[in-house]
């Protein structure tokens, strides 16, 4: 908004001095956020791309500039294409599932019944749980002897299997403890987006003789597309970086690095062991980086025409 | 809120009408029990000794309940001192979060200053920057260059502003009728203090939500506190689960002790701050 035009000079005068205060204020409000994306998230992801043109020491000296082609070898690499492959099942078990189970704890809590508040609290509860404190708390259920799993499966002993130790089995498992991790939050998204589909709506379809399964898939379904959208670019993204379920459950990257996802990967070579690799890492990451970036925007571009957006 | 749907007063069967009640309850109840589950039985197995968890068949209501997991997992454990460590660095995450946020959103919704869609152009594209790329990058700068390692203020400090945050209380101050603002301003009100005494105010349900949520996510934060302590008197709740699980292998119920434990404060943040933490949740995903 420009009013400064056309005042007399020492009005004029003043309210340039009170513009210039404002201008030097809203600089000031915004430095301090300013200063944290600078240093922690602008110049270290520039820093992340230049690092992954160089071989790095462990101690952080470059010792050759590599270029380009360093991408080109991570990219073609045995281990990368085996983490993005990981990474991509892990999202096929984690978030589709995910959705569908949150969905239907939503719709069994959407209704009118006395005490109904203590269920939402029970059904959004695991949104308490922090990673670390849901994976162990699966063990009870999926972990090696004790597991309870085994018990009800009838396998004791010798016969007993160990779902993390098996390079079959062991992405399924890590994925079962993510999707109840995620329920809670999930659950109260959903749940959210119910209560704001409008009453009359569903009403005016009962009375045309809809029933439950039409105004389900013509009328709530639709109302609901922007929040499944929502919930399932964040269950997507979380997907990608998932990181704290695969060093508890499965420590190294699982066996047969078969839970090593893309995060886990990058850990691995820039921070465990002697033979860290921080030019390899840094490039995986920038590689990452980009596969998320595109992945966002693929995700909102696609699911934008097929997404209902009332008023 | 309308009452029951009406036409149940055609009366077509009361019995009906109960027996549909209690199948829901049962349903409800059933799915609620599944849910749980994980929960109970981690309690159970840390009240149980580490031979009963082992046994077969398994224990489910644990008939003469111990304590002494959980005193184990405070003195061998050092949980104490990672619960502590946890809320220091959460609170000052969350305090540093909303601080910066309130000033900056400000800025974007109600100043004038030259730069100012670029500037909220870069806030937004914060949120295109997960944390897990410039991890590498980050370690370098807070570990070697910064020697920031083990200490609370390498913990917290990549982590006091967030655009997510910022973006959402510039919607909420976007929704303060601009008239309060000239009014203030007849009042005498600098732009400061109009942000103390009435946006923030008027803002108070958002800040809330936007605090509670930061705590949570703070509080829940694994990788960066896994890979910026080694000393244990920096070490937060959540890599001392790690620690724990992987020392005392033949101490389980002290590992589920300390992951309830862990998980205490969390759940009681659930239960007191229920909505706001809903509404921070459900920001963004559903308008109103």
């Amino acid at each position: 908004m420009n009013a400064s035009v056309g005042a007399a000079a020492p009005v004029g005068d003043a309210r340039r001095r009170r513009r210039r205060r404002e201008v030097s204020l809203a600089y000031l409000l915004v430095l301090p956020s300013l200063l944290v994306f600078g240093v922690f998230a602008f110049y270290p992801l520039v820093r992340t791309f230049q690092e992954g043109l160089y071989l790095v020491s462990p101690q952080g000296e470059r010792l050759r500039f590599l270029g380009l082609e360093q991408y080109r070898d991570v990219l073609v690499s045995e281990t990368f294409r085996n983490s993005m492959w990981i990474t991509a099942k892990f999202v096929v078990l984690t978030v589709p599932g995910g959705l569908v189970l949150g969905l239907g704890l939503a719709l069994l809590a959407h209704r009118r019944l006395k005490g109904i508040a203590i269920f939402r609290t029970v059904f959004s509860s695991t949104v308490a749980t922090s990673v670390a404190v849901a994976s162990v708390m699966w063990l009870t259920l999926i972990g090696p002897q004790f597991g309870l799993l085994n018990y009800w499966l009838g396998r004791e002993g010798t016969n007993a299997i160990d779902l993390l130790q098996d390079p079959n089995t062991a992405l399924y498992a890590v994925a079962l403890s993510t999707i109840w991790q995620n329920l809670g939050a999930v659950f109260i998204i959903m749940l959210a987006g119910l209560q704001a589909v409008p009453d009359e709506l569903l009403e005016a379809a009962r009375i045309d003789g809809a029933g439950a399964w039409s105004r389900f898939r013509h009328i709530t379904l639709p109302l609901l597309s922007p929040v499944l959208l929502f919930a399932s670019v964040i269950l997507t993204l979380n997907a990608f970086q998932a990181f704290g379920q695969i060093d508890l459950l499965t420590p190294g990257g699982g066996p047969l690095k078969s839970t090593n996802v893309i995060v886990y990967d990058i850990y691995d070579k820039a921070f465990r062991g002697g033979s860290s690799d921080i030019g390899v890492a840094s490039a995986t990451a920038g590689l990452l980086f980009l596969v998320l970036l595109a992945l966002t925007l693929a995700q909102f571009r696609f699911l934008e025409r097929r997404v209902f957006y009332a008023g | 809120m309308p009452a029951e749907p009406s036409a149940t007063s055609a009366r077509p069967g009361r019995r009906l009408v109960v027996a549909k009640r209690i199948g829901n309850y049962a349903l409800l109840s059933a799915v609620a029990f599944v849910v749980l589950f994980p929960i109970y039985i981690t309690v159970v197995n840390s009240l149980i000794p580490t031979k009963e968890i082992l046994q077969r068949p398994p224990t489910f209501f644990p008939t003469s309940p111990r304590f002494g997991a959980y005193t184990e997992a405070f003195g061998a454990g050092h949980l104490g001192r990672y619960l502590v460590n946890s809320f220091v660095v959460a609170s000052l995450i969350t305090v540093g979060q909303v601080g910066t946020a309130i000033l900056a959103a400000y800025a974007f919704a109600f100043l004038d200053f030259p730069f100012k869609r670029t500037l909220f152009f870069a806030f937004l594209a914060t949120l295109m920057v997960p944390f897990e790329v410039t991890i590498v990058a980050n370690y370098d700068t807070i570990v070697n260059r910064l020697g920031w390692g083990d200490s609370y203020q390498g913990l917290v400090l990549p982590f006091l502003a967030t655009g997510f945050a910022a973006f959402l209380l510039r919607q909420t101050f976007l929704g303060v009728p601009r008239d309060l603002r000239d009014a203030a301003a007849l009042d005498g009100y600098g732009h400061l203090r109009f942000l103390a005494r009435v946006v923030v105010p008027l803002a108070r349900p958002t800040i809330a939500a936007l605090g509670v949520f930061s705590f949570l996510l703070a509080w829940n934060q694994y990788l960066w506190p896994l890979i910026v302590t080694n000393d244990e008197r920096y070490r937060t709740v959540q890599i001392g689960l790690k620690a724990l699980r992987g020392q005392s292998l033949d101490r389980l119920d002290v590992v589920f002790a300390g992951t309830i434990i862990a998980a205490i404060p969390i759940f009681v943040l659930l239960i007191v701050f229920n909505r706001q933490l809903i509404r921070g949740l459900t920001q963004g995903a559903v308008k109103g």
